[in-house]
């Protein structure tokens, strides 16, 4: 028996049940998950208590992921995420909870909202981190398929999911990963993806992005071909002063397919950011 | 490789049963050569063409240079997954695509089990 420090909590905001989880003290480190996945993603960042020595690690479910509730009336429309929604969304939780001057981290979905992030709201925050960045992913598969009455959502968003991962990534920690895609709701992932695939195009705005103000570290798996270190190398050549790091044997969902390995790519860049002040 | 598939596969409960509901024929191409793959309720059979006149539900179609590459032990970084060689422009499906997204999950552990032996 184990019992982990990480606490749980819900938050009402913008007519939305929000949940989210914590542990730790010092600088808020701020986490976001993927596309059609939830806060689980980062449960080894929350129970590392060497980061937790010097971080307050939280993660929320956005809302219709996770335990998160979609607002009142989603059985009336379409759920798509956008650029303007995602961000506003982070920084009304940021807000809400009263963090300041947050580090955020973000993978995919997440790695790609925190150029958006960089762009508008880099004094209000300390660092960002992107994993598995890219300014943009071209359609190469068909979303809608995710979210079709005569295929299994789950199942199917699985198996997606499932290939992003590395092969050498333990199989315990793949198919937990996997497990949390069977969990979303239906059109949820298809939602998050028109962000990711067609709207979120920020290939023409991240060249203003000033990483004086707020540093901007990005780190890729090398077995992720939706967001590959070729993406992420054509962001940070745009981007001036970009840290770019490979991750040696991880996929698409480092902090969650193979944790151990990521926390040693992670733990170096939080250290840099706690001491840059 | 395709030869193997059904031992590979019939004798892995932990394949099988994501293909348990899955009674459909459909064909897999290396290079020239066809392959028509019968699953009845995750068992598989495996058939080598030429074919005459014979139905299937989908189609996934490669060079045989890319299923080598798909098929190694562990594959290269983009080489690793059905949907990696889609990106890469190295596969094609055709067919009725709502059944290979309904099993979708057991045809990328169906595909990859050469890696097993």
């Amino acid at each position: 028996m184990k019992l982990e420090p990480i606490v749980g909590r819900y938050l009402q905001l913008n007519q939305s049940r929000v949940y989210f989880e914590e542990a730790g003290q010092g600088i808020p480190l701020l986490c976001l998950h993927t596309a059609g996945s939830d806060g689980r993603q980062y449960r080894a960042v929350l129970n590392d208590s060497s980061i937790t020595a010097n971080f307050r690690v939280i993660t929320f479910d956005m809302p219709w992921h996770g335990k998160s509730s979609p607002p009142a009336g989603w059985q009336n429309e379409d759920y798509r995420l956008t650029t303007s929604s995602y961000t506003g969304m982070i920084m009304d939780f940021v807000r809400a909870l009263g963090l300041e001057r947050p580090v955020v981290m973000g993978c995919s979905i997440g790695g790609r909202i925190v150029l958006d992030l960089a762009l508008k709201h880099a004094k209000e925050l300390r660092a960002l981190i992107g994993l598995q960045t890219g300014a943009y992913v071209e359609r190469y598969y068909d979303p809608s398929w995710l979210d079709h009455p005569e295929v299994h959502g789950g199942r199917a968003s699985g198996a997606v999911a499932y290939g992003l991962m590395s092969p050498l990534s333990p199989q315990a920690e793949v198919w937990e990963t996997a497990w949390h895609y069977m969990q979303g709701g239906p059109g949820v992932f298809t939602g998050d993806l028109y962000f990711y695939q067609i709207e979120g195009d920020i290939r023409g705005r991240i060249g203003e992005i000033d990483t004086r103000i707020c540093p901007l570290h990005l780190l890729t798996g090398e077995y992720d071909y939706s967001a590959s270190p070729r993406d992420t190398e054509a962001a940070a050549a745009k981007i001036k002063g970009a840290k770019m790091t490979v991750m040696k044997g991880l996929g698409h969902f480092p902090m969650s397919e193979n944790p151990q390995a990521f926390l040693g790519y992670l733990r170096p860049v939080l250290e840099q950011i706690k001491n840059s002040g | 490789m395709i030869e193997n598939l059904p031992r590979l596969v019939n004798e892995d409960p932990a394949i099988v049963r994501w293909g348990r509901r899955m009674n459909e024929t459909f064909m897999v191409e290396v290079g020239d050569t066809q392959y028509l793959l019968t699953v009845r309720d995750g068992k598989l059979e495996v058939e080598k063409g030429p074919f005459a006149q014979r139905a299937w539900r989908f189609a996934i179609r490669a060079k045989r240079e890319a299923w080598e590459k798909f098929w190694q032990k562990p594959p290269a970084p983009g080489w690793h997954d059905l949907f990696g060689l889609l990106r890469r422009g190295e596969v094609v499906f055709e067919g009725d695509q709502r059944v290979l997204m309904a099993y979708l999950m057991y045809v990328k552990l169906v595909l990859a089990a050469p890696r097993k032996a």
